[in-house]
């Protein structure tokens, strides 16, 4: 087939701020013509080339490697170089609001202060902690299964797409997010590391560890090199429990209360849950509690379902278990 | 087109604190003329938890509850969005890896069962909209909701990640702009609100650990439909419509505003469009009333 190439008009709608001369950030209005061979660093570099020569942004390689480009396109966060122009028209239409990644950590237009990502990225001791012989018979070897137990974790180019995508970042401010998650899983499932426990407690942590995770998959989804990192997330949910790191918690004792729950009616006591995970602290959720149970919300324990067959899943349960609390 | 049937996984929450939308399930499977074969012999998901216990144990659960619409040969229906991500993302696991699936079905045996790969999994909003149609359901519209400024709120686990949710439907759906839920508004005769929260996370599932987390992410979402002048929202999700109905109250502290608005499953706006009456829909369950049917 014959390689065609298409022009249309696209409207621009680009961020500016100035934190030097600036009190508020403005957008300004760009009309292009741009062509379907055009990434969204194009545009960036036409802006400054034919428009305004002060306007900043990062980029290095423009061949997805380096990780400074990521921006946000109508608040998707994407990596610039990358990023084809059809592609975002075909999703949000032909009127296109660039921003920084985060707006709130603007210094000149696109370039924002990293400085949390980073702070982030060092609290999690991101490199390999190993009690090296220094004088070894023989090579350290990493078998090919060994290394795919990374499970591409090492593709991170440190964008910080996801970490300034994900919603928990905005509210807690104690989060290690998404990226630095990546990272440590990176290092936890290396054989060479003899971190393990050490890095595994600080992960485990309220408030900056993954239990505040709240699963909603922004994070892989923005991710330029598929890394994944909720689905790392999980992973060092399963080695907390695995390496006996996961104390008793409502977290954990969430987790675990759906195997409990499973195995006794094979559907979920919703009711049973809470109080198991909650513990005696049960007793904030009760004014919502008798509202619910007003509505006719809340299943009374002799109304409570039970799947057919349950034995079938009691057996499975039995023999397919593979964690220990 | 044959009558449409499908194996309907009907998830734990619409059998207890979603009465609602169990209800009005069954009522619009009626009015479109859908059968709907229980599986009543299916496990609870795991809801997004208990893979982060045992993997292993939620693989296995999960593929014995498709195995069972596997052996009534129909696709797979859910009416939660979580549901659907584990079912899909356990259907996934195991489509594409021989050695996984073998593991699994070594357990399976144990009590006669075996995961083929057989059945679909779709959410029940796909089906209609890839299955049903929009257009027939259009026809079949006797009271439009022209009046309302309908909000959708989609739920995470619906639409990403996009490329695991688009192996389920036909219809794509972007996770950035997604569009079915605004379609099916539509199609019943209202307006959509347009809204920056309406494809972000409801918090539903740190509820216990970080409330405060959760409270705000519930109360952002309210406020921007609220913002967006919505009369209602409507949600695919029933853990979506737990936590936007029943914590107006932690969001309205969480966020300094008073939030609240009513909440409709989008059964239950598909019923209100066919002229199924409130009490077949359940509005009496919720706890932000619904003042307006
Ligand atoms: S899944 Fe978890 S880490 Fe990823 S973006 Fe969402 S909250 Fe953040
Ligand atoms: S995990 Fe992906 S999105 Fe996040 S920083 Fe690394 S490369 Fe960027
Ligand atoms: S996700 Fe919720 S509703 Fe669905 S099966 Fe699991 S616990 Fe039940
Ligand atoms: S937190 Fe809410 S929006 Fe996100 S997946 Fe769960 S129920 Fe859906
Ligand atoms: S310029 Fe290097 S990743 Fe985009």
């Amino acid at each position: 087939m014959e390689h065609t190439i298409t022009t249309q008009e696209v409207n621009f709608k680009v961020f500016r701020f100035n934190a030097d001369e600036d009190y508020l950030p403005y957008y300004e209005d760009y009309k292009m013509e741009v062509t379907s061979e055009e990434v969204v660093l194009d545009i960036l570099n036409r802006i400054k080339w034919d428009h305004d020569g002060s306007f900043s942004y990062r980029r290095s390689c423009r061949h997805g490697i380096c990780g400074t480009c990521a921006i946000k396109v109508n608040g998707r966060s994407t990596l610039a170089c990358k990023e084809s122009l059809n592609d975002m028209v075909e999703t949000f239409g032909s009127d296109l609001v660039i921003e920084p990644l985060s707006k709130k950590r603007a210094i000149k237009d696109m370039i924002i202060d990293k400085g949390d990502f980073w702070e982030k990225n060092d609290a999690i001791h991101p490199f390999l902690i190993s009690h090296i012989d220094e004088h070894p018979e023989m090579e350290c070897a990493v078998t090919p299964e060994q290394a795919n137990a990374l499970n591409d974790a090492d593709l991170c180019i440190q964008c910080g797409a996801c970490h300034y995508a994900c919603p928990v970042m905005e509210i807690n401010e104690d989060f290690f997010g998404p990226a630095a998650f990546a990272k440590a899983y990176r290092f936890e499932a290396d054989v060479r590391d003899d971190a393990h426990t050490t890095r595994l407690l600080e992960l485990n942590e309220e408030k900056q560890g993954v239990w505040d995770c709240v699963k909603c998959m922004e994070c892989a989804e923005v991710c330029p090199k598929d890394v994944d990192p909720i689905g790392k997330i999980t992973k060092l949910h399963q080695m907390l429990f695995a390496e006996g790191v996961a104390k008793s918690n409502v977290a954990t004792r969430h987790a675990v209360g759906f195997a409990h729950s499973i195995a006794k009616r094979g559907v979920l006591d919703e009711g049973e849950l809470v109080l198991y995970s909650e513990g005696p602290a049960i007793v904030k959720h009760v004014p919502v509690a008798v509202k619910m149970l007003t509505k006719g919300k809340i299943c009374m324990p002799w109304n409570m379902p039970k799947s057919d067959n349950l034995d079938e899943i009691q057996k499975l349960v039995k023999s397919s278990s593979t964690a220990k609390f | 087109m044959g009558k449409l049937k499908y194996a309907l996984f009907t998830g734990c929450t619409a059998k207890q604190s979603t009465p609602e939308q169990m209800l009005s399930t069954m009522a619009i499977a009626e009015k479109l003329d859908i059968e709907l074969v229980e599986l009543t012999e299916a496990s609870c998901c795991g809801a997004s938890h208990l893979q982060d216990y045992d993997d292993f144990l939620s693989l296995v659960l999960n593929a014995r509850n498709i195995a069972y619409a596997e052996k009534h040969g129909l696709t797979m229906v859910t009416i939660c969005n979580t549901c659907q991500l584990n079912t899909a993302m356990t259907k996934h696991r195991l489509d594409n890896n021989a050695d996984l699936k073998a593991r699994v079905n070594e357990k399976l045996e144990e009590v006669g069962l075996e995961y083929k790969g057989t059945s679909m999994v779709t959410h029940f909003l796909y089906a209609i909209i890839d299955d049903f149609g929009l257009d027939k359901l259009k026809e079949m519209v006797v009271k439009p909701l022209s009046q309302f400024n309908i909000a959708p709120f989609y739920g995470c686990h619906n639409i990403r990640p996009s490329e695991l949710q688009n192996e389920t439907h036909k219809t794509p759906e972007s996770s950035y702009n997604p569009s079915s839920l605004d379609d099916l508004i539509i199609a019943c005769g209202g307006q959509t609100v347009d809204y920056e929260e309406k494809n972000k996370c409801c918090g539903f599932h740190v509820e216990l650990q970080a409330p405060h987390t959760a409270a705000v992410l519930t109360g952002n979402a309210i406020a921007g439909a609220t913002d967006g002048n919505a009369d209602w929202m409507v949600t695919p999700c029933p853990l979506c419509h737990l936590k936007l109905d029943t914590q107006t109250g932690h969001a309205s502290k969480a966020i300094g505003r008073d939030v609240a608005l009513p909440v409709l499953h989008m059964q239950q706006m598909i019923g209100l469009a066919l002229g199924c009456s409130s009490a077949e829909l359940g509005l009496k369950h919720h706890v932000t009333e619904v003042d307006f049917a």
